[in-house]
Parts: C-alpha cells; sequence; structure tokens
C-alpha cells in the first residue's frame, strides 16, 4: 500500500502531507526564534538605563538586505506559480534568481561580520578609550593604526544615534600604552552576542533553504518530467521555508538595526 | 504514476504484491536494517537503542549509590575497570572522586530522560504502534523517520564520547546551569550541548512526522474519537515535542556561545569564577537560562508519561475485556494537560527569589494541570471494575502503575505548591517524587508494553514465569529504593551530595560541636544502605528480562496474529506485518474498544471488521448497562 | 495541489508587485520612524514593531496563502503564537516580579 495523500488533498483537511508536515516544522521555528527573541528583550529590558547600544549597524546596508530578501520572497513565490501553470523555464528563472538574491544577502551580511570584528576598542593606560577600524595591526611594529577617534569615556560608544558627525581619523597608538583591546565580536557585549547569534542563526538557515532551493533547480528537477504535480508541491513547501525566514529577517531587521 | 521516485523497496517477497509492476528486489542488509525507512524496522531501531542506554543509565546510578553509601571507598568489581577506563583523576584507586560523582549524576538524567524513556516511550513504541493502529501503510515522510534515528544516534554518540574526553562528562546536571555550566574548565558540557542539539533535531523531525502521520493516514472511518487513546496520548506528546523543546534549543545555542565565543548571554556583571573576576561583558541572566530551560523542561515530564499513560489504557481495555471507561474525559483531559504544560514552567524555580504575584500564577496553573491526570487515572481506575481480568505480565506491570503513578503524582503536589517547596526544593524528596513517576511509572508502563507486543512483532511470546518474576522482582524493590528517599527528603537531605550527606549528619554535627538535632540521624543516614542494596537487587533483577528477550525471540511460545484477543488494528495484520502494514486501506466500522459485546460471540469485536451481515439473525436490542 | 483552481500567471504578478511594493513602504517607514527626533526609544520601537508586524502579515497572508489556508493550519499557529506570548510575557513578568523589599533598582 502507497502512502496516500502526497499529491492529492486528504478530503477532510484539504491539504497534502507536506504541507502539513511544513507548517509543523514552522511552527516549531517560531518557537526557536521566539525563544531568541524573547532571550532579546529580557536582556535589554533588564540593562542598565544607558548601557544599551544603539546606531551600532549600517542601516543602509540592513535596508539593501531586507530589500533583497523582500524581493527573492517574490520570486520563490512566482518560480512556484510558473510550476503551476506549467512554465519550466520559468520555474527556472525565477529560482536562479532566488539563489542569486540569497548569495547577495549572505555576501553582504560577510561584510557586515567583517566590518565589526575589525572595529576595535582600545582601553589606553591613561584612561582614555581609541575606538575605530584597526587600519594596521603588524605584530613587528610597536604600534597600532587605527581609523578611529578617542573619547574619554565608554558610555560616549553606545549610543551613536544620538551624536551627530563624528569625526574619524587616522590614530598612531603605541602598544605600550595600550591597557585593553577587544574587537566588536560577540564577546564585547550582549547587544553584539544577540546581534552575532540571532542573525548567525538566520543566515544558516538563509544557507539551508538555499541548498534546498538548489537542490529543487539543480539535480532535483528530474522529478519535474515524471511528476510535476509532485514536483510542484515541493516547489511550494521549499517556498513556504523561504518565506518564513525572510518573516525571521522582517523582525530581525527592525529589533536590531532601528531600535 | 508506475514511474515514480521508487520511494521504499520491498523487503518481504511474501508481502501482498502491491508494488505491482516493480520487480521486487530485495535490498541487501544495510538498506533492510540499518538505512530503513520503514517504520516498525525504525522502532525497534530506537527500542534497542533506548533499552541499551536505559542500562547504560542504571550502571551509573548503581556507582552513584556507591559512593553515596561508602564515601571515597572503591567500588567492587567495577572498582579496577573504572580506574582503568577513566584514568586515575577521575577514579583514583577505583574510587569515584566528587567530580566524577556529578559528572555520573549529569549524565545519569540526561540519559535516562532524553536516550533512554523518551526514545523508548515515544520513538520505538509510536514508531512501531502508531501506523498500524491508524490503518496507515507507514508514517508520512519515511525518509524524514530515517534521518530522526540517526541524528538520535548521533547525540548519543556524543554523549558517550563525552565520558572519554580529558576532564570527563558534563558535570552541571541535567538541567545544565549557567553560570557554573559555563565555568567548568573542560569541554564535557561542550559535548553536552552538541549531543543535545542533535537529539532535539530529532525529536522536531519525529514529531512533525507522528503529527502528520495522526492527522492524515488514518484509514477510512478512523475518526478522531474511533482512534485508540495511546494514539491521541503520542498525538499530544509529539506536540509537546513539537513547540517545547525549540526555546531549548535556543537557550543551548546561547550556552554554547557562552561556551565558545565568551558571551555572556547567561553571565551576570561581576561574575567571579575561582576567586578572581571573569574576563567577560557581563550583563546578562542565569534566570534567562532557567526560564527556557525549564520551558521545555516542564512539557518534557508529560512527554515522559503520556505515551506510558497511553500502553496503559491499550492493556487495561484488552485485559478486562471491557471498554474503557469514560474515552471521552481521557480524550479531554490528555489534550488539557497538553495545553496547562506549557504554563506552568517556573514551579521548578520557586526558590530563585520570584515574587509572590508570579508564584502564585505558577501554583494555580500547577495545581490546574494535576487535575486531568487524576481524572486520567480515575477512569482507569474505574475500568478495573466489572472487569474480567486476565494477570499476564503486561496486566501485572500495568496494574502496579496504577498506585505507583499515584503516589509519584500525589507526592508532587507539596512541591506544586510555593510554600512547602520551600522547604522540600532540591533535597531528595524531589528525587523520590519523579522517580516514582517515571521508574515505578512510566517505565513500568513500558515493560508493559514491551510484553504486550513482543508477540506481535517477533510471533512469539515473552516467558510468562520470567516475565512474573521480573515485575515481582522489580517492583519490590523500586519500592525499596524510593520510598526510604521520600523520609530523607523532609529530613533535609539535598540532592546531590557526593558523599551522601556526610557533611550534614547529626554524627559529623556531634563532632564539629554543632547542634546534633539539625543533622541528618543516623537512622536516615543509614537509609543509604537499603537503597543501595535495594538497587543493586533491582538491576540483577532486570537480567531475567534481558534474557527473556533475546531467548523468547527464538524459542518463546508460539503466538498468532492477535494472541491477546485485542481489538485494535496493529493485532489484524500478519505477524510480523509486511512492509506497507496492509494490501489495501482498512476501512474502520467502529470504536477502539468493543470488548464483551452482548450478543456478540468473541467477547471483542475488531476496528474492521465488517457489521454482521443482514441474513444473520437480528439480535434484539440490549440497554447499554455499561 | 490541494485545491484545483487554475493560476493566472499575470494576476500574480501583479499581486507580487504590489505586495513588494507595500513592503518597501513599510521598510521605508520604518527607518524614518527609527530617526524621528521627538519620541524616546520605547515609543519608536512601539511604532516600528507595528509597523513590522503589518509587514509580516503581508508576507504570511499573501505570499505564504496564510490568508486562503486551511483551518487546522489556523489551528495549529493559533497555539504557537499563545504559547510564544506565554513564554515571553511570562518570563519577562517573572523575572520582573520581586518579593517585597528585595528589589535592587
Amino acid at each position: 500500500m502507497e502512502i496516500p495523500y502526497t499529491v492529492q488533498a486528504r478530503p477532510d483537511t484539504g491539504i497534502y502531507n507536506a504541507k502539513v508536515g511544513i507548517w509543523l516544522f514552522l511552527a516549531s521555528e517560531v518557537m526557536l526564534f521566539g525563544g531568541l527573541f524573547s532571550a532579546y528583550v529580557l536582556l535589554r529590558v533588564g540593562a542598565d538605563p544607558g548601557t544599551w547600544p544603539h546606531g551600532w549597524q549600517n542601516v543602509t546596508l540592513g535596508t539593501a538586505n531586507t530589500l533583497v530578501l523582500a524581493l527573492s520572497a517574490v520570486t520563490t513565490l512566482m518560480a512556484w506559480v510558473a510550476c503551476k501553470v506549467g512554465q519550466f523555464g520559468k520555474f527556472k528563472f525565477f529560482h536562479a534568481c532566488t539563489l542569486l538574491l540569497a548569495l547577495t544577502f549572505l555576501c553582504i551580511k560577510m561584510f557586515e561580520y567583517h566590518d565589526h570584528l575589525t572595529h576595535y576598542e582600545i582601553h589606553l593606560a591613561d584612561g582614555r578609550i581609541a575606538d575605530g577600524h584597526m587600519m594596521e595591526n603588524d605584530l613587528q611594529k610597536d604600534y597600532v593604526t587605527i581609523d578611529g577617534r578617542y573619547v574619554s569615556d565608554e558610555s560616549a560608544l553606545i549610543d551613536l544615534r544620538a551624536q551627530k558627525d563624528i569625526k574619524e581619523t587616522e590614530l598612531k597608538i603605541p602598544r605600550s600604552e595600550i591597557k585593553d583591546m577587544q574587537n566588536y565580536g560577540p564577546w564585547h557585549n550582549d547587544y553584539l552576542a544577540l546581534y552575532f547569534t540571532m542573525t548567525g542563526l538566520h543566515a544558516l538557515h538563509i544557507l539551508g533553504g538555499s541548498i534546498v532551493i538548489g537542490y529543487l533547480w539543480g539535480p532535483g528537477r528530474k522529478m519535474w518530467k515524471t511528476d510535476p504535480q509532485r514536483f510542484t508541491n515541493r516547489v511550494e513547501v521549499s517556498g513556504l521555508f523561504w518565506h518564513f525566514v525572510d518573516l525571521v529577517w522582517i523582525f530581525l531587521f527592525p529589533v536590531l538595526y532601528l531600535t | 504514476m508506475d514511474e515514480t521516485v521508487h520511494q521504499f523497496p520491498a523487503y518481504r517477497g511474501d508481502s501482498h504484491d502491491h508494488h505491482d509492476a516493480h520487480a521486487h528486489h530485495d535490498p541487501g542488509f544495510w538498506a533492510k536494517y540499518i538505512f530503513s525507512t520503514d517504520h516498525k524496522i525504525i522502532g525497534i531501531q530506537y527500542g534497542f537503542t533506548a533499552l541499551c542506554f536505559l542500562l547504560f543509565g542504571l550502571f551509573l546510578m548503581l556507582m552513584m549509590r556507591w559512593q553515596i553509601a561508602h564515601p571515597g571507598q572503591p567500588i567492587p568489581l567495577f572498582g579496577p575497570l573504572l580506574e582503568k577506563v577513566l584514568g586515575n583523576v577521575q577514579a583514583p584507586n577505583g574510587t569515584i572522586s566528587e567530580d566524577l560523582y556529578n559528572s555520573f549524576g549529569a549524565m545519569h538524567g540526561t540519559i535516562m530522560v532524553f536516550l533512554g524513556v523518551v526514545p523508548l516511550a515515544f520513538a520505538a513504541f509510536g514508531n512501531y504502534v502508531v501506523p498500524l493502529m491508524i490503518g496507515a501503510p507507514d508514517m508520512a515522510f519515511p525518509r524524514v523517520n530515517m534521518a530522526s534515528y540517526q541524528a538520535y544516534f548521533l547525540g548519543g554518540l556524543v554523549m558517550l564520547v563525552s565520558f572519554f574526553i580529558p576532564g570527563g562528562a558534563a558535570q552541571a546536571g541535567w538541567t545544565s546551569y549557567s553560570p557554573l555550566a559555563t565555568s567548568i574548565p573542560t569541554e564535557g558540557q561542550l559535548f553536552w550541548i552538541i549531543g543535545m542539539i542533535l537529539l532535539i533535531t530529532s525529536s522536531l523531525l519525529g514529531a512533525v512526522n507522528f503529527i502528520a502521520t495522526i492527522i492524515q493516514l488514518r484509514a477510512p472511518g478512523m475518526t478522531w474519537m474511533r482512534l485508540p487513546f495511546f494514539v491521541w496520548a503520542q498525538f499530544v506528546t509529539a506536540f509537546l515535542l513539537l513547540l517545547a523543546f525549540p526555546p531549548l534549543e535556543a537557550a543551548a545555542i546561547m550556552q554554547l556561545m557562552d561556551n565558545v565565543a565568551h558571551t555572556s548571554f547567561f553571565l551576570p556583571t561581576g561574575l567571579a569564577i575561582g576567586g578572581h573576576l571573569a574576563h567577560i561583558s557581563g550583563g546578562g541572566s542565569p534566570l534567562l537560562w532557567q526560564h527556557l530551560f525549564w520551558f521545555l523542561g516542564h512539557p518534557e515530564v508529560y512527554v515522559l508519561i503520556l505515551p506510558a499513560m497511553g500502553i496503559v489504557c491499550e492493556i487495561i481495555a484488552c485485559n478486562t475485556r471491557k471498554p474503557i471507561w469514560g474515552y471521552k474525559s481521557l480524550v479531554y483531559s490528555v489534550l488539557a494537560i497538553g495545553f496547562l504544560s506549557f504554563i506552568v514552567w517556573a514551579h521548578h524555580m520557586y526558590l530563585t527569589g520570584m515574587g509572590t504575584a508570579i508564584s502564585t500564577f505558577f501554583q494555580t496553573t500547577t495545581m490546574a494541570v494535576s487535575i486531568p491526570s487524576v481524572i486520567i487515572l480515575t477512569c482507569f481506575f474505574i475500568s478495573l471494575w466489572g472487569g474480567a481480568i486476565r494477570f499476564n505480565t503486561p496486566m501485572l506491570f500495568v496494574l502496579a502503575f496504577l498506585p505507583m503513578f499515584g503516589i509519584g503524582g500525589l507526592t508532587g503536589l507539596p512541591l506544586g505548591f510555593n510554600e512547602s517547596d520551600i522547604h522540600l526544593h532540591d533535597t531528595y524528596y524531589v528525587i523520590a517524587h519523579f522517580h516514582y513517576v517515571v521508574a515505578p511509572g512510566t517505565i513500568f508502563a513500558l515493560f508493559a508494553g514491551i510484553y504486550y507486543w513482543f508477540p506481535k512483532m517477533t510471533g512469539r511470546k515473552m516467558n510468562e514465569f520470567w516475565g512474573r518474576a521480573h515485575f515481582w522482582g522489580s517492583f519490590i524493590f523500586m519500592n525499596v529504593v524510593f520510598q526510604p528517599m521520600f523520609a530523607q527528603g523532609m529530613a533535609g537531605m539535598l540532592r546531590r551530595m557526593s558523599n551522601g550527606g556526610a557533611n550534614y549528619s547529626a554524627a559529623v554535627n556531634a563532632q564539629n560541636g554543632l547542634d546534633v538535632i539539625g543533622g541528618l540521624s543516623p537512622f536516615i543516614m543509614s537509609l543509604n544502605t537499603w537503597i543501595l542494596w535495594g538497587a543493586v537487587a533491582l538491576g540483577i533483577v532486570q537480567i531475567p528480562f534481558i534474557v527473556n528477550v533475546f531467548w523468547s525471540i527464538k524459542h518463546g511460545e508460539k503466538a498468532g496474529d492477535n494472541p491477546w484477543h485485542s481489538t485494535t488494528l496493529e493485532w489484524q495484520t500478519p505477524t510480523p506485518p509486511p512492509h506497507g502494514n496492509f494490501a489495501a486501506p482498512p476501512r474502520i466500522y467502529r470504536g477502539p474498544y468493543e470488548y464483551s459485546v452482548p450478543g456478540h460471540e468473541p467477547d471483542f469485536m475488531p476496528q474492521n471488521e465488517p457489521e454482521i451481515s443482514p441474513a444473520l439473525p437480528k439480535i434484539s436490542p440490549v440497554p447499554a448497562a455499561h | 495541489m490541494s485545491d484545483s483552481h487554475p493560476v493566472d500567471f499575470n494576476s500574480y504578478v501583479r499581486r507580487c508587485a504590489f505586495i513588494f511594493t507595500a513592503v518597501i513602504c513599510a521598510v521605508g517607514l520604518m527607518v524614518c520612524v527609527s530617526y524621528l527626533p521627538h519620541y524616546g526609544w520605547p515609543a519608536k520601537v512601539a511604532m516600528i514593531l507595528a509597523v513590522a508586524s503589518c509587514n509580516a502579515f503581508l508576507v504570511a497572508g499573501f505570499l505564504m496563502h496564510l490568508l486562503s489556508e486551511k483551518k487546522m493550519i489556523y489551528t495549529l499557529l493559533a497555539f504557537t503564537v499563545f504559547f510564544v506570548i506565554g513564554l515571553v510575557g511570562l518570563t519577562v513578568f517573572a523575572m520582573n516580579d520581586f518579593p517585597t523589599g528585595t528589589q535592587t533598582h
């Protein structure tokens, strides 16, 4: 006996099996990201006043990424529509776009991560703090060069939104004056920990979704010839996952970049 | 449709020829037994692996109980082996060091819960029985099913390997509280987190499969209210796993980041480790870990008990030869338990300094969730009344389950009240409570399930004499082990003490000039010895069971397709059921517990047996007296 | 597929163009709100999250076909949403409820 309702809908529920499966899985993903968002809410609400950073992200890049993902959600839907109307050529085109947009998203993300990881906060012996991007960190030399500014207190580094016209110049800092040096990685503070963890997990989901869509676009397209309905269902189900990943970003972007 | 991808190769040449046009090709050993997508093979894989882990967890417990009763003394028999395997830092001269005790404690809990009971109760029994009970050919997603077993296997492997790395396995309890979990300078916690992520993935995949299967693949006529209660129980359990595990996965990822990337999700500002300020960013919250952990932790305990209740229901109906009393109450109660279990979790956190408003909220919901549990147990008790009880081995275990779960459940009530919990939290009372529910509770139901469904899997019954010996031994010694712990807990003996509370004993108090009355009395301390020998006896009594399982596969009394004369669908198939289970979708005509129907000759009516033909003499309607 | 009604390619193109435009506008609105000078962060967060929710509704409702989904899916999602709210809400409540006199700040 074959497994029923893999392609045809079951009459009383009106859905085929894989669709039930993917919505169940998405419900669990809502709980997963919900757990992370609850951590965000708690850590932010519980933080001491004036210690939660603002304006530490590049809003332009974040907005670009948001639009890239939104467009990829549209191309994903159109790929499914193309399958429904039997136009396989259009399916190939739309999902090729989806994959390229996903790649763009990940590249922008990598750039952002790199930008954070090369941004250093250097505590000096005289109590000042030098903050900026590392230009030169040659261990043979007895100084480091950053492109940044001096501040007298950490609180000046927290709310970048409130500060206008931050001037950054090239600073040469002798190693002998450096008390402590740390880059803006997840270890730097809880905001960055949340940023890297949440966007990192999200990026892994983008990667996973891309692999599945890539499989359907590539080796998996054989099924279009043998069982087009089942193939269309697979496109729909993977599309639902992709839309969910876009949904998560719709909340991640404002929460991490804009507030 | 004939050219569709051939999903699951038939492996039984004698099965009904439902793959018509295709030639049967017999898959090799690996495809048939190791990389199978057949739910029955996967169920057996889960069952066998889980039973091995349960045995391993038992060994860990025996060694811990030795250390508690005889602190610092080398373990008889196994001491030298332990030293050889784990080195003389963790096991100097065959004794258990304090760190090793903590490792054993953490891993005993983790292994029993996540690698033993849940895979056996949910995945093993569920996989084997649920598709058969609903008239389906397999699970909805067979390859996802295989993937979920493989993730479980890998997770288990990671957990086992962690014993052998330098520094040993995780030591921070099965609850892995931060900051302790992040402060221990060994890799054991890291392995624990990675193992947990694999196990959670396995459970999520399994949960999706179960729910989709039960919703979509019920045979024609199998309406929701005709489902055997076991299926309802598995359905709710799957939902608990689906929705409660992910926040723990999120928390595990954050604890992983704390461990590896030196973030401070759960590490507060000003944390000092070993007397020095930790070099962290701070700002984190240890309580956040607890909330996220227990959000899963509480539904998890219902995951442990609900499949057991399902098994108990099936065995009671079959062995009393009458319908279960209160089927609808059972269904609504299990749904209520599932829903309420999500909003009670902070009763594990009463001592974290929470205010009265929130602790009252959680106390109220905790009391509320005990009501459907009592309803379920009451329905089972009432079901026994007036039944023609057959005292076979499965029934003995089920009959013992009822009062044992009753004790476990009732002793949970003082823990659910925030005030009495102040005295009892983190004492042996808690250990006694949850072991009563899981050990003579769930595990007895699982034993019952093994004895009950063994004939369907193998075509032979397990030996009845040794089954009874296994039962009586387990029943007596479970109580010898866990009953004294209530007294110990109420006297104030704390959990997780590697020397059995010696520091707090009256004897030590007297030596140090402290008040003897505040210490643990010699009687309470002596109970440790009783418990040790009870545990050893409990372990020995499992040997006939293990031998029975393997011996009966080849030499057990031959059983037909339906040796227990049960009404549910899994007994209406050949033995063992062929690949694809049914030649054609079975048609269901009635509910699951039509036993002793008045006027009907055999005292049971299988669910798929068609209605009596009109040509036969009409039976005058009998007033429904039962 | 579950429903057998024919799918009109061009109507989907129009629908997608509309949704994408709406998403662009919503994103632009959120960015602008975040730069508004006269509001405190709590107010801005509330406004931004409101817009984000509308954005999510568009994506979920139209791109994921949630608006034409079956009752069973709605039931599943309703429970999920309830439990997420419970998780976040009860946890925030728990961490801000202190026995009298023990609150440190």
